[in-house]
């Protein structure tokens, strides 16, 4: 996984992440969700996206972040992962930036183990920092 | 050079279909040795891998085929006769070339490997096999073309042909080689020379031909085709036609096929899955249009969309006999290398189902077919000895029956030792002797299934570890079929393997629960049950805590399905089931049941709402949820809307309606009782004040969960409204504390929470209701009295399902507790 070169940024409770570019098939506005029973709780649910069924996996719950406040709607980054599409749900999408090698730290110990664990470091940029997102094993969800 | 990749893509397709044949055939010749068709057949195969791999220059595979055409040239010819030997290496020099073939498809070359060992073994067959061999023709003086003497052979074939077909013009030239030539091979009727099929179609001049021909007779050791392609007379793509002309001019003339490529197919599939989806969507909409125009486009397009569907299922529909076709081989080695006799016999090989399928069941079968040469049948002397056939039969069998693909796998062999079975089940901690003791014939025998367990006296290469079967089953349940074994000792056993015939789309019932859609297979679809307002308290009973519906004299055990969502293992308070049920009984006016089946028992999944009835269009749940056994799959409804697919079986193990034993025992029984008027007495037996009770099932009215607001007070007695009576309750624990009084110390306060079981018992016109611990179960047995009674209202104590049982004297209480 690449760290450097074109991203798609976006928000998760003020902190912003960022993923390739090329990984993201495409944004999508929310839409509704079918709750599945039984599931772990990152499991947002599923959403038919043109005729796929895509599972939704909220990006909060996998950071262990704070939930989203129920007013705030989030949006849909979908990604095209191994063999079938996976919809990582997020606050709000930020800019594209191309970001180079020198701007690039691995991941302060400020933050917390589990975010630690789930970003391949960060991009210092003027006035943001730029969380690199390990969309592999963030979009792992662990068994019941 | 992309033409290049297609012909080798080619080569490796055509190759490893000829592969397979090859086994086939070698494993009957044999059995028939001296069938020559077969033998040419094997020959021609072998021929022409080598001719394309070293026209592709694959040099290691062309040398590993080219020994393998010396001999099996020298068994055509009758220099060699077939033996197991001989057979057993050209099986290996198969193996050896499906690796290079798989190696030339991985990585573009046959990969780093050393087949010395295996040709010295090949080329050692060449050689006479002994003073009872039959000579071949003497052997020409010593002359380059004679030195390999197979190399040369279709070279001089195709030599004299052409000089042959063409007397002019080089005549003169190659009129000297033909007296060196020795007495050519007699040519095969069927295989035409590439020569020829070149000249005939036009790719090459017969002067091209001839000149390449001369090149090859003056010590070029390159094949016709290759030196036609360097002097530039012909194209490489057409060489590899011929070459594949000359093989199938052999064969049988099949049906006008076409080869498609099956991620094509899946392809299509898919965009015929999505036109299902969009033309239930647009069927929707002309549900509710008046526009007749609309109506009858949909009805067309439902029509044409139906049709599809059903067509290009068929596409991927492939007889199961392309699996079969390679256990012959198996069994033989197996058989082999176990010292045994083995034949194997195949009924129904034209038997279709889905080519998912078949990639899914290779494995478990081919496990089953060795299981069953190696375990299965005994060796030659012991079935001599048992008055058998040395000879053991393994027959398999395929047929389509209820919507399904039945397999079979059965022999003649010693069967399952079923004692020994449940032995080392016991001894490995799998179930406990306990359960070991209740388990029937069928249920021991397919303990076999359970993880760790073999009774293979000796592990052997093939099995033996105890790791096969519990694979198998779980190969098998995953793609929704269902694997059962039968056994009779010293004559045999048989596996049954039924798996559903398509995954794609299937017609299914939606229902709604908890707000959700829900789609439900129709396969497990018995009936759909509904019960309306007062009903649905009545009809429900309930058996040691679980409710149960009793579907025309059947018990048909229930699971809501609200709370298998909520709560999944089974933990669950009376409370919160009856509140289920009932609650909807009395929240909705009605409970709706739809009665499924998994496997061969049956259950009602209670739910909201029944919608309607769609054709659905399976999608695999995403792989992180595919833990949650009870979804089978996802899919998109007319509406546009996600629904879960349940996947039947799971959610009734989940849901603990399944336990073997016990439960449907006791329901087996029931009905065996009801049906043959058993001599035994039908009991239920209950809890009260820590001891155990019985009364008779006839004495029994109704099993009853009253609410603690419903008992109200009428002078020193208990009694509640039921079914516009009112019904005296009478507590276990005053009637046995001896004094048949109600003592005033006794609990007036009434109970306003909690459920109280109560049996609602009848004797001699009054009824009343015997309020109780705890229901256990209903079970039969012959009332022996053990001992007198113990106290009054008992009428003694007997030994019921294994434990001390206290007799109720049912007219005695109902006087001791009469109002006063």
């Amino acid at each position: 996984m690449k760290h450097t070169g074109q991203f798609c940024t976006f928000y998760l409770d003020h902190l912003l992440f960022g993923v390739e570019s090329q990984k993201i098939q495409e944004v999508v506005p929310y839409r509704e969700l079918r709750p599945v029973p039984l599931a772990p709780a990152s499991v947002s649910g599923l959403m038919n996206l043109r005729g796929q069924v895509v599972i939704a996996i909220d990006l909060r719950r996998q950071l262990e972040l704070p939930d989203r406040p129920p007013e705030m709607a989030p949006i849909c980054l979908v990604m095209r992962a191994s063999d079938e599409a996976v919809c990582m749900l997020a606050d709000e999408v930020g800019n594209v930036l191309e970001v180079g090698e020198e701007t690039f730290e691995p991941a302060p110990e400020t933050l917390s183990a589990r975010l630690r664990s789930l970003i391949l470091g960060v991009h210092k940029l003027e006035g943001n920092l730029v969380h690199v997102l390990d969309t592999e094993r963030a979009c792992e969800i662990e068994a019941n | 050079m992309s033409e290049n990749d297609d012909i080798v893509k080619e080569f490796l397709i055509e190759s490893h279909e000829n592969l397979d044949r090859l086994d086939r055939d070698l494993v009957a010749l044999e059995k028939n040795p001296s069938d020559r068709e077969i033998l040419a057949s094997i020959f021609r195969t072998i021929h022409t891998i080598k001719g394309t791999s070293g026209f592709l220059a694959f040099g290691k595979l062309e040398a590993v085929a080219h020994v393998g055409e010396s001999l099996l040239a020298k068994l055509r010819d009758g220099q060699l006769k077939l033996n197991p030997e001989i057979t057993t290496a050209l099986l290996a020099m198969v193996d050896a070339v499906r690796q290079m073939l798989n190696s030339i498809e991985a990585i573009g070359n046959e990969g780093e490997r050393d087949d010395d060992i295996l040709i010295a073994r090949l080329t050692g067959l060449l050689r006479p096999q002994g003073p009872g061999a039959v000579p071949g023709p003497p052997a020409p003086k010593a002359e380059p073309p004679q030195e390999t003497p197979i190399v040369g052979a279709p070279v001089i074939e195709m030599g004299m042909r052409i000089m042959e077909a063409k007397p002019a013009g080089n005549a003169g030239e190659t009129a000297p080689t033909a007296e060196r030539i020795p007495a050519p091979e007699p040519l095969q009727p069927d295989h035409q020379n590439i020569g020829d099929i070149l000249i005939e179609r036009g790719e090459a001049t017969a002067a091209e031909v001839a000149k390449a021909a001369a090149t090859q007779i003056g010590g070029d050791p390159r094949h016709l085709g290759e030196i036609l392609v360097d002097q530039g007379a012909t194209k490489p793509h057409e060489v590899l036609e011929a070459l594949q002309a000359q093989q199938s001019k052999g064969q049988v003339a099949s049906e006008r096929t076409i080869r498609v490529d099956v991620g094509l197919l899946d392809q299509l599939m898919n965009l015929v899955g999505e036109l299902v989806l969009a033309r239930n969507q647009i069927l929707q909409y002309t549900k509710n249009t008046e526009e007749t125009y609309l109506v009858t486009a949909g009805q067309r397009l439902n029509l044409i969309a139906s049709e599809l569907q059903e067509s290009v299922m068929k596409t991927r529909m492939q007889p199961i006999g392309n699996v079969w076709s390679r256990f012959p081989r198996t069994v033989r080695d197996v058989a082999l290398s176990c010292g045994k006799k083995v034949r194997i016999q195949m009924e129904g090989q034209e038997t279709e189902l889905d080519k998912t399928l078949i990639e899914a069941i290779k494995d478990p079968l081919t496990h089953l077919v060795r299981n069953a040469v190696d375990h299965g049948v005994e060796s030659p002397e012991t079935r001599k000895a048992a008055g058998k056939d040395p000879e053991g039969v393994l027959l398999l069998r395929a047929f389509h029956e209820g919507g399904k693909v039945n397999i079979e796998i059965s022999d003649d062999g010693a069967g399952l030792n079923i004692q020994k079975v449940v032995g080392k089940a016991v001894q490995k901690g799998l179930i406990t002797a306990e359960q070991a003791g209740r388990l029937s014939d069928r249920e021991a025998a397919n303990l076999i299934f359970l993880p760790g367990l073999s009774t293979a006296e000796k592990v052997t290469n093939v099995s033996g570890r105890g790791v096969g079967m519990d694979v198998v089953k779980t190969n098998i349940e995953r793609i929704g079929g269902s694997v059962d074994l039968q056994s009779t000792p010293g004559k045999g056993t048989t596996v049954k393997v039924k798996i559903p015939l398509t995954l794609a789309i299937v017609p299914a019932l939606i229902v709604t629960s908890g707000g959700q859609c829900f789609a439900i297979p129709q396969v497990s679809l018995l009936e759909l049950v509904g019960l309306e307002g007062d009903e649905a308290r009545k009809k429900v009973e309930w058996i040691k805590g679980s409710p149960v519906y009793r579907l025309r004299g059947n018990l048909l055990p229930l699971v809501d399905l609200n709370q298998s969502l909520g709560q999944c293992d089974g933990e669950r308070g009376q409370g919160a089931l009856l509140g289920g049920v009932e609650a909807r009984g009395k929240e909705q006016g009605s409970v709706k049941i739809v009665v499924l089946r998994a496997e061969d028992r049956q259950f009602g999944l209670v739910v909201d709402e029944i919608n309607n009835t769609e054709e659905i269009v399976v999608k695999p749940l995403s792989k992180h949820l595919k833990n949650i056994r009870i979804y089978a799959g996802s899919t998109i409804m007319g509406d546009g809307k996600v629904a879960l697919i349940l996947d039947v079986m799971n959610l009734a193990q989940s849901s603990h309606v399944l336990a073997e034993g016990q439960t449907r025992k006791r329901a087996e029984q029931e009905q065996a009782a009801v049906a043959g008027g058993d001599q035994k007495q039908r009991l239920v037996l209950f809890m009260g004040s820590g001891s155990r009770f019985a009364v008779p099932l006839d004495m029994l009215a109704r099993l009853e969960n009253i609410p603690g607001e419903m008992v109200e007070r009428s002078g020193k007695n208990w009694v509640t409204q039921y079914r516009g009576q009112i019904l005296q309750l009478i507590r276990i624990s005053h009637v046995l504390d001896g004094s048949g009084q109600i003592g005033e110390e006794a609990e007036l306060t009434l109970p306003t929470k909690g459920m109280l079981q109560v049996l609602v018992l009848e004797s001699e016109g009054k009824a009343f209701g015997l309020v109780v611990n705890q229901i256990l179960d209903i079970v039969d047995s012959d009332l022996e009295p053990k001992s007198p009674p113990t106290r009054p209202g008992v009428l003694f104590s007997a030994v019921v399902a294994d434990r001390v049982t206290e007799i109720l004297d049912v007219p005695a209480v109902l006087s001791a507790g009469e109002m006063n």
